[in-house]
């Protein structure tokens, strides 16, 4: 059984194995350290030439990675903590995501852009966030989180060698060492890939053979697992039921999985660890409500991490992300909401 | 790649300068959209550097772009149209003044960004031994963007085959050198072991022959070098918004690189370059103005 780390390290070897245009570009990259959270490990072994460690310059080498793509390159970059993407933001807003554009689709920008995103691990302020949320729906760039339900080594290869975009990669610290299809989740769990036929396939999940559910959960990345936690309790401690609408894909948001869940539950909530004020929870919810036809039941929530920078002590981080019992108790005050109504 | 006997040259810098001052005619009579950054003064770095660049050599231009893109053999009618909004503009009239781009020529209007951009490109032609060498162009104002320094740090630690270009126009839009600018031109390059030729000329046949020597460095040693051209805008930043003194303006007039060529040419010489120039830029606007 397999690791996500070891699912996202065959990738990169097959992609680079697969690929000679593929370059990888990183800090600390090169073995016997093979990249803070190891995802490099043995690359630069297997591919001297074409696994290149560069200086602290986020913003060079995310600029370099288009560079390279614009002639004709897959380079693949890693920047070691997502938090530092702040100092890419200008290279992939103004460059890499605008040239196929304003170049009136003349050219192409394939490049990977992977990083380490979220917190749980202590490390404070400005090495635990979660900023994707700050590079979604930006026009031209693709943003993908991996999880523990999908296949992730298929996942990056496709990003790495299929997609022609710029696209962000989403790697939580804490997925790495979850075991591929045997999460930390209780069993039972029944997962259907819906529109598999794209890159980035999103996954429903529900408890096998469960009732009718009554709640959506629609959440990414890391928090599936707790999600599943969550669900479990649910429905062992309440026979409240839920299913579980997981997307690989963030942004451009293929709404259409959680809309159809959502038509037969009637009952939305989101998940996710970053701050919950103007998140993708808020454009989950936007077009869901879109899609609601008039007199059509709505009852959402937000759920994600409270609208505070991350301590570094572990019970305060804790008190400020998402919790399994966070869920369970949004999830209850949902149901509750919805007997309301119907009295 | 060009003509590069004293006609040729400049017949090359007039395209620019009737272009750029038909530009800003055509803005005046509100039949431009958006901005434009003429590089009324500055045609001889354009026609000088690129001038001696392969075809196949890439140019990554700035904001100031025009000249950059019609000395690398860019179509004058699709700028024209890609200034008016048309279709049948070089970026379909998505990109405007500062995104252009045909194979081999790519500008972006944000200040310094396209620096490590080009960098990745060099890196690109090395791996595949193409041969071809990138040259970018920054103004003195985009030397204090962090993100340069960044990129000349790796460009200089990957020996890759970029040639910097610094257009010195001695101010950033509206803010002169002297309250911007703190410390060395050249010593920024040297720091990180790049070579760098100073020229504190507009003579375009100076300028030539110390781009052909620094284009050929690049190519053989497979190396980044710099160019500081310290030169000077005669036209406004954009448009409208010049407050230097016009005293200031009229001395540098004496440096303008169209008259320090055009006494070496005789007046038929002069005059055929002129003609031809016109006429195409006339074309250009005229087609581009009829155009969708």
């Amino acid at each position: 059984m397999i690791t996500v780390l070891q699912a996202l390290n065959e990738a990169m070897r097959e992609a680079m194995a697969t690929d000679e245009r593929v370059l990888f570009l990183g800090e600390d990259v090169l073995d016997p350290y093979g990249g803070a959270f190891k995802v490099a490990k043995g690359l630069s072994t297997q591919f001297p030439d074409r696994v290149l460690t560069t200086p602290i310059s986020e913003a060079a080498i995310t600029g370099i990675a288009t560079g390279l793509a614009l002639r004709g390159m897959r380079p693949v970059v890693e920047i070691m903590f997502g938090d530092f993407l702040s100092l890419a933001f200008d290279q992939l807003l103004n460059h890499a995501c605008k040239f196929r554009w304003m170049y009136n689709d003349q050219v192409r920008v394939p490049m990977v852009v992977r990083t380490p995103m979220g917190g749980r691990r202590g490390y404070g302020p400005t090495h635990s966030q979660c900023t994707e949320k700050h590079l979604l729906g930006i026009p031209g760039l693709r943003v993908v989180a991996v999880n523990s339900l999908c296949d992730p080594k298929q996942l990056l290869l496709n990003a790495i060698l299929c997609d022609d975009e710029p696209t962000l990669f989403v790697e939580h610290k804490l997925l790495y060492l979850s075991r591929l299809g045997q999460s930390s989740n209780p069993p039972h769990f029944e997962i259907i890939r819906s529109n598999s036929l794209f890159l980035y396939p999103a996954v429903s999940v529900r408890i096998a053979g469960a009732p009718r559910a009554e709640v959506t959960i629609a959440t990414y990345g890391y928090m599936a697992d707790l999600v599943l936690d969550a669900v479990w309790r649910l429905a062992m401690e309440q026979e409240i039921f839920v299913e579980v609408i997981v997307p690989t894909c963030l942004s451009p948001l293929d709404i259409a999985p959680i809309l159809g869940s959502f038509e037969r539950t009637g009952s939305l909530l989101t998940v996710e660890e970053g701050v919950v004020s103007l998140g993708w929870g808020s454009e989950v919810l936007s077009l869901v409500a879109e899609g609601t036809p008039k007199g059509g039941r709505f009852v959402a929530r937000r759920l994600g991490a409270r609208d505070l920078p991350i301590p570094s002590s572990r019970p305060l981080e804790s008190a400020v992300l998402p919790s399994v019992q966070d869920i369970f108790d949004a999830a209850m005050e949902l149901v509750n909401r919805q007997e309301k109504n119907a009295v | 790649m060009g003509d590069s006997t004293a006609a040729g040259l400049m017949h090359e810098m007039l395209r620019i300068r009737l272009f750029e001052e038909q530009a800003l005619e055509e803005f005046s009579r509100g039949r431009l959209f958006g901005t434009t950054h003429t590089c009324i003064g500055q045609e001889a770095d354009a026609v000088g550097v690129i001038g001696v660049l392969r075809r196949s050599d890439v140019v990554f231009s700035n904001h100031r772009g025009h000249g950059h893109y019609l000395a690398h053999g860019g179509s004058m009618h699709a700028l024209a149209a890609e200034l008016m909004g048309r279709s049948t503009g070089v970026s379909g009239g998505l990109g405007g003044s500062q995104h252009l781009h045909f194979p081999g020529f790519y500008s972006n209007g944000v200040q310094g960004g396209i620096v490590p951009c080009a960098v990745g490109m060099a890196l690109a032609e090395k791996r595949r031994n193409s041969g071809a060498i990138i040259a970018v162009f920054l103004g003195d104002g985009t030397l204090g963007e962090g993100v340069v320094y960044e990129s000349l740090n790796i460009a200089s630690l990957w020996r890759l085959p970029v040639l910097f270009v610094v257009e010195n126009n001695r101010y950033a839009q509206t803010t002169p050198l002297s309250a911007n600018f703190a410390g060395d031109f050249s010593l920024r390059f040297k720091a990180f072991g790049i070579d760098i030729d100073e020229l504190d000329t507009t003579d375009v046949i100076v300028i030539s022959k110390a781009a052909t020597l620094a284009v050929s460095s690049v190519r053989e040693l497979g190396a980044p070098r710099a160019m500081l051209l310290n030169t000077y805008r005669l036209s406004p930043h954009s448009k409208g918004d010049d407050f230097r003194d016009p005293a200031e303006i009229e001395h540098f007039r004496q440096f303008d690189p169209i008259n320090l060529l055009g006494a070496r040419l005789s007046h038929e010489e002069y005059d055929h370059a002129l003609i031809a120039a016109r006429d195409e830029v006339f074309a250009a606007f005229a087609q581009a103005a009829k155009d969708a």
